[in-house]
């Protein structure tokens, strides 16, 4: 059980740096998908004493809403947007994977300062937890496409989500819910910004809306 | 207390029936206003009974806000402040029926009357409520339904204009309060009023720092100068009603706030009787005189409140001073002057505003100088404004006497007692009291004057309507609860007893040596006032009867001697007011512009003045103009692009982290 979560976590964690040192949207996507895949098995690996049915939910939720419906949503944005699948970060792919790399480092030692819980399953958790958080920072500031920038806030989440399992037992399920219906709020916000964009301004690059500014 | 919360559940539940009915005006009309009525004569039941010698009612339970707790209750200082709330808001709720149905054809109804039921329910929570969290949350709501009630028409750029101003200030005004709060709660161990006043002793310069930060958060509300800017704005952008309860409801608790407060900083030094002796002087003189130089009725009404929150200020003053020397007959004349005027402040100020609805509801202006003449067309109208009109004066009969003559009362007897500084400073308020009497008679013969008499300065498509029985029947219940207390104010006085004595939890007495003396004057007052009624009453039947059989001709109010006289040569309310001005130049700064008139056949000539409010022109314009170059330096971290904000989030995150864990 315990290596299961440990090679789930650690899975997670190369994602990030698929999603850092990818150029193809659509492979990005596809990452965090399975980076939320992953995530919704883990509610009902940690569990301790009996599965609550709150967990079980939380993990179908979970699994409907990052592992399908948001892949879904984005993949449909990046066809119809008609837009290049190729990113065109701020920084290089190299240099944002040594970023990627310093954030771990910065993250694994950070996570070893932290209190640990008793209820704490696996070591990693903490540390997987904050490497996503720190590197889906990363994705957020050195991306300009927004459909890159909803990549980004659905890792953010992934990692909060992660956070959230430390407490597993005592995480109150409404927190969650509210967590992940943000989420879905924003996401489809942002899928209305990103048609606004490309519809305005025929391309989808953040970068672009500093005209806005007054 | 469970009618109050039945109150306070029937005005929410009864608001968002008026939201959800939305476009249907009618049926937006019909929940809001029966809302309106049966929630506040629910809530009147509690507060009555307390007033009337039973035990104080009170709610606690537990809340999951941190710090927080539910916890209600009504004493008599509360009890008293309920009677404005749910009293005048009731009537104007029922006023607003009538005055919002030309507006219900453009627009929805539904959210005005939404908002004004919350606003009521919001300002009941804030005198129930005894804890500061709770305080706070109740603070913000009443000042943002108050918010949402002022850009009712904000299709019009003034009061889109005068929303902002509102909501800057009442927010910064929240600031203080908030910084307030926290420090007491600090020192308390809690946030629970009970708490704070259980406070055993406080350093001094705390207690000081305290005390200003409630006078200018709560003064911000309250309208105390030059604190006031808000207040010119916000009334005349209104609907006429929501003027009525901001000025004669919501501004007055922020003397509530500062009595709460009071009653937990422990006895007080003579310097903040002589500090709220000064505010009232400044408020009330510079009040009323800028009140004398506008033109648009609703500014002045507005001015005029300033001026009333003077006096107030000018009675906690003499309380506090009395008390703060050892003088309780004096404390209690101050305090019983400030609470009963605030109570008689927001009958006829609530009655003028909405008068004043009527007359735009009827005109479409609120130009003085565009109307005139209202009195053949309105004479309920005109009669009802007249009665607020004395009563703001102070003229007996009505109530504007009574609390004015306590003031007086406790004024001279602090100022025959003390001989040192304090005895200056209240010989000083009590003449600044006769000034702003003076000129506020002044002020009103002009309003009413340039209202009501004359003819009518513009020929008008439509003959002018009086307003219907739901305008009137509300401006006429205000009238009778003026002259009610100006006839019995013995009465009114024994009611609010218990209320004055819970400011510093005296017994309530008459027993005070000196006390009965003083009170005996009341009847006095009260016999004059009858006496006065019986002669006018007289004056009037004689005037009848000796018409009764002789003919009556009819001819123009200002005939002068001329040939063909127009309603362009009647005295404008500028030019009434004009030598009054003249005196007070050196604060008004009024700016007149005139194109004289040339030529031995003048053909055109034209004079406009406008008086800019001084506070705004003079303080808060160049305070924040210097404020905004002050931030201009960090003008460069704003780039406008997503990334670089993201960017700022992070490093603050790492940096907190790297921080926080010692690494």
């Amino acid at each position: 059980m315990a290596q299961g979560i440990d090679l789930i976590l650690v899975l997670a964690m190369l994602l990030n740096f698929l999603v850092l040192g990818s150029s193809r949207l659509r492979a990005c996507i596809r990452a965090v998908a399975f980076q939320g895949v992953l995530l919704s098995i883990l509610p009902l690996l940690l569990h301790q004493g009996d599965l609550a049915v709150h967990m079980v939910a939380l993990s179908a939720g979970m699994l409907a809403l990052k592992g399908v419906l948001f892949p879904w949503l984005l993949l449909r944005t990046l066809r119809d947007g008609s837009m290049r699948a190729e990113i065109e970060p701020l920084i290089g792919f190299t240099a944002s994977l040594l970023v990627g790399a310093v954030a771990t480092v910065v993250a694994f030692v950070l996570s070893s300062r932290l209190p640990s819980l008793p209820s704490m399953t696996s070591s990693l958790l903490v540390p997987a937890a904050m490497t996503t958080l720190l590197i889906s920072l990363v994705v957020l500031v050195s991306r300009t496409k927004a459909l890159t920038q909803v990549l980004g806030y659905l890792m953010l989440e992934n990692g909060i989500f992660l956070f959230g399992l430390t407490l597993v037992q005592s995480m109150p399920l409404l927190v969650e819910l509210g967590v992940l219906l943000d989420l879905f709020a924003g996401v489809f916000i942002m899928g209305i910004v990103i048609y606004h964009i490309s519809r305005e301004f025929d391309h989808i690059d953040t970068y672009h809306l500093t005209t806005l500014k007054g | 207390m469970i009618a109050f919360f039945l109150a306070l559940g029937v005005l929410t539940v009864s608001g968002g029936m008026a939201v959800l009915a939305g476009r249907n005006s009618r049926l937006a009309t019909c929940w809001g206003v029966s809302g309106a009525l049966v929630g506040c004569l629910a809530g009147l039941a509690p507060a009555i009974q307390v007033l009337m010698g039973s035990a104080g009612f009170s709610f606690r339970s537990a809340w999951d806000v941190p710090y927080g707790e539910f916890y209600l209750a009504i004493d008599p200082l509360t009890a008293w402040f309920l009677l404005p709330v749910f009293g005048v808001s009731a009537l104007a709720a029922v006023y607003s029926s009538e005055y919002l149905r030309p507006f219900g054809e453009r627009q929805s109804l539904g959210p005005i009357f939404g908002w004004f039921n919350i606003l009521i329910a919001s300002m009941a929570l804030v005198v129930a409520a005894r804890n500061a969290v709770l305080f706070l949350v109740a603070w913000e709501v009443m000042s943002l339904a108050s918010f949402f009630l002022v850009t009712f028409e904000d299709e019009r750029e003034e009061v889109r204009e005068a929303g902002w101003t509102y909501l800057v200030a009442t927010h910064l005004g929240t600031a203080f309060l908030f910084v307030l709060f926290t420090l007491l709660g600090r020192q308390a161990g809690s946030m629970n009023f009970d708490q704070f006043s259980a406070i055993s002793s406080m350093p001094s310069v705390l207690t000081a720092v305290l005390f200003l930060l409630a006078l200018v958060g709560f003064g911000t509300k309250a309208g105390f100068m030059p604190l006031h800017v808000w207040l010119p704005e916000a009334h005349p952008a209104a609907p006429s009603h929501v003027s009525a309860v901001m000025s004669g409801v919501m501004i007055k608790l922020g003397i509530y706030g500062i009595l709460r407060t009071l009653t937990f900083l422990g006895p007080p030094p003579a310097w903040w009787g002589q500090t709220f002796l000064m505010i009232g002087m400044t408020s009330g003189v510079l009040g009323v005189v800028f009140a004398l130089s506008q033109h648009d009725l609703k500014r002045l009404l507005a001015y005029h409140s300033v001026e009333n929150i003077g006096i107030i200020a000018l009675g906690l003053g003499i309380g506090l001073l009395g008390h703060s020397k050892g003088q309780p007959v004096m404390s209690w004349l101050g305090f019983g002057g400030a609470l009963l005027h605030v109570l008689n402040h927001s009958l006829f100020k609530a009655l003028l505003f909405l008068g004043a609805g009527s007359v735009l509801h009827a005109t479409g202006t609120r130009e003085l100088d565009r109307l005139g003449g209202l009195l053949k067309t309105m004479p309920w109208t005109a009669f009802t404004f007249l009665v607020g009109a004395m009563a703001i004066c102070g003229l007996p009969p009505f109530n504007g006497f009574v609390s004015e003559w306590l003031i007086y009362v406790g004024g001279f007897r602090g100022f025959l007692e003390f001989t040192t500084r304090s005895g200056m400073w209240l010989g000083l308020g009590i003449a600044a009291l006769a000034l702003i009497g003076g000129l506020a008679a002044a002020c009103f013969a002009k309003a009413f004057g340039t209202v009501f008499l004359g003819s009518p300065r513009e020929s008008r498509a439509h003959p002018l309507h009086e307003a219907g029985p739901a305008m009137l029947i509300p401006m006429m219940v205000l009238v009778g609860s003026c002259l009610a207390i100006g006839l019995w104010p013995h009465r009114v006085v024994q009611f609010m007893m218990p209320a004055i004595s819970g400011i510093y939890n005296e017994t309530p007495s008459l027993n005070i040596e000196g006390m009965a003396s003083a009170l005996a004057g009341l009847m006095m007052v009260s016999a004059t006032a009858a006496l006065f009624l019986c002669i006018t009453l007289a004056l009037v039947v004689l005037r009848r009867l000796s018409l009764s059989n002789r003919p009556i001709s009819q001819t123009v109010t200002w005939d002068c001697g001329y040939t063909a006289p127009a309603a362009s040569m009647q005295y404008t309310a500028a030019s009434f007011a004009q030598p009054l001005v003249r005196l007070f130049q050196s604060v008004l700064r009024t700016q007149s512009h005139e194109q004289a008139p040339a030529g031995y056949f003048p053909a055109s000539a034209r004079l406009t003045s406008h008086t800019p409010d001084v506070a705004t022109a003079y303080l808060f314009l160049p305070l924040f103009a210097k404020v905004r170059r002050g931030l201009e330096g960090l003008r460069w971290l704003q780039q406008g692009r997503v990334q670089l904000y993201l960017l700022y989030i992070f490093i603050t995150l790492v940096v907190l982290l790297v921080w926080k864990l010692g690494v």
